[in-house]
């Protein structure tokens, strides 16, 4: 009886490029407090918003994706004819069928990819980032397009500060490709399937129900140990990482993990992406895009070690280090 | 540890979640109106307390602890 053959990919996987997409419409703490009760002050303090781009009608997942796919691929040195796969994590699509990454490839002209989306909330970048990475080490894909992006305010009820105040739209993308040094460390991903009613959303005619505080306890308590593990499983030494770019919840949270970060061993000058300031909580869009915009700042640069977190509704999250394109 | 060494050692957390000084943590003060802090505070609070004394202190516990006093007992009938 034959044996199935078993085939493998590149030594490694690495960043090749990134990109982003941020709705052109600027909503500020003030205007907020046009519509509901709350003000300027009260927004900064408890989540460290000042502003956030909101989609129109016609910026929706597949658009705002496409143009942070395009970005990304052009970073990469590519172009679309490349791409052999296609990923996108979203929660917020407005119909499940057909999914966001077959729509994505038609925008951009990408031919017969391998084509799927997938669904880890906030942490779906980081999750996805792994599959790329290992699809590519498996000799799945060559050149895998990932796209980050969601558009929570079509589920958030707008009039409601206790959800309306943080959430927000774009996309982040990232090109992943082989390597022969390996450039994106292992995974750690996992859940806490005890806590499903934490952050959901009851049916399509519901919004985004959030237990504030239970989310927070377990987001600064329980996500700073597995940053950890994941730099203990890319076997780098703390005071390597250059830069922590976590999902963008709540900057109270970023600095809570941060603070752990430091205690245990990073550098004191760690670049924190602190994206949340100007962009708001975009789920899945969160960490491509801080990464995109510390880059663009110049806040890190070409192979620097970069420790991701995210984490969201589930409750799940994924961890790696990787090095900066 | 008496209950004047769990308030000493609450405000002592207070002061470094909050900023508001330990000496302003007084047993009759309320954490929202008097002290001002918010409902994150409360959990940041609520976690370094059950590092300190050993205590577990729910979400849902959170919303009974009004006052200082109220915590204190809290921590001391449970620990």
């Amino acid at each position: 009886m034959s044996t199935i053959a078993r085939r493998t990919g590149a030594a490694g996987s690495r960043i090749a490029g990134l990109g982003h997409y941020r709705p052109s419409r600027v909503v500020t703490n003030d205007e907020l407090a046009l519509t509901m009760d709350t003000n300027d002050a009260w927004i900064q303090s408890r989540v460290g918003i000042a502003e956030r781009h909101w989609a129109s009608e016609s910026e929706t997942v597949i658009t705002m994706g496409a143009e942070a796919a395009r970005m990304a691929i052009a970073d990469a040195g590519l172009t679309p004819a490349d791409i052999d796969t296609i990923i996108v994590a979203t929660c917020t699509l407005p119909s499940q069928i057909p999914h966001a990454s077959t729509q994505i490839a038609a925008i951009l002209g990408i031919h017969a990819p391998g084509s799927f989306d997938i669904n880890a909330a906030c942490a779906g970048f980081c999750y996805g980032l792994a599959v790329a990475s290992h699809t590519i080490r498996a000799g799945a894909g060559k050149n895998v397009l990932l796209v980050g992006v969601d558009k929570l305010t079509d589920w958030t009820d707008l009039t409601d500060r206790s959800t309306a105040i943080i959430f927000a739209d774009g996309a982040g993308a990232a090109v992943v490709t082989e390597a022969d040094v390996e450039g994106i460390g292992p995974v750690v991903w996992g859940s806490d399937e005890e806590k499903t009613e934490a952050i959901h959303v009851t049916d399509r005619n519901s919004y985004i129900y959030q237990d504030g505080q239970a989310v927070f306890r377990w987001a600064t308590t329980q996500i700073a140990p597995v940053a950890l593990e994941a730099v203990a499983a890319a076997e780098v030494d703390l005071s390597e990482i250059k830069a922590l770019v976590t999902h963008q919840a709540n900057l109270r949270i970023i600095e809570a993990i941060a603070k752990k970060i430091i205690a245990a061993g990073a550098p004191e000058d760690l670049v924190i992406g602190k994206d949340i300031i100007t962009t708001g909580n975009t789920s899945s869009g969160s960490v491509p895009l801080a990464l995109s915009r510390l880059r663009e700042s110049g806040g890190i640069t070409t192979g620097d070690l970069v420790l991701s977190i995210a984490f969201g509704a589930g409750l799940t999250y994924a961890a790696q280090v990787y090095r900066c394109p | 540890m008496s209950t004047e060494d769990t308030l000493t050692g609450l405000a002592e957390i207070v002061e470094e979640v909050s900023g508001v000084p330990a000496a302003d943590v007084t047993a009759d003060k309320t954490f929202t109106d008097d002290l001002d802090i918010d409902s994150l505070s409360m959990v940041e609070i609520a976690v370094a307390a059950e590092e300190r004394f050993g205590v577990k202190i729910p979400d849902d516990e959170l919303a009974n602890l009004k006052t200082v006093a109220d915590a204190v007992t809290y921590i001391d009938s449970n620990k």
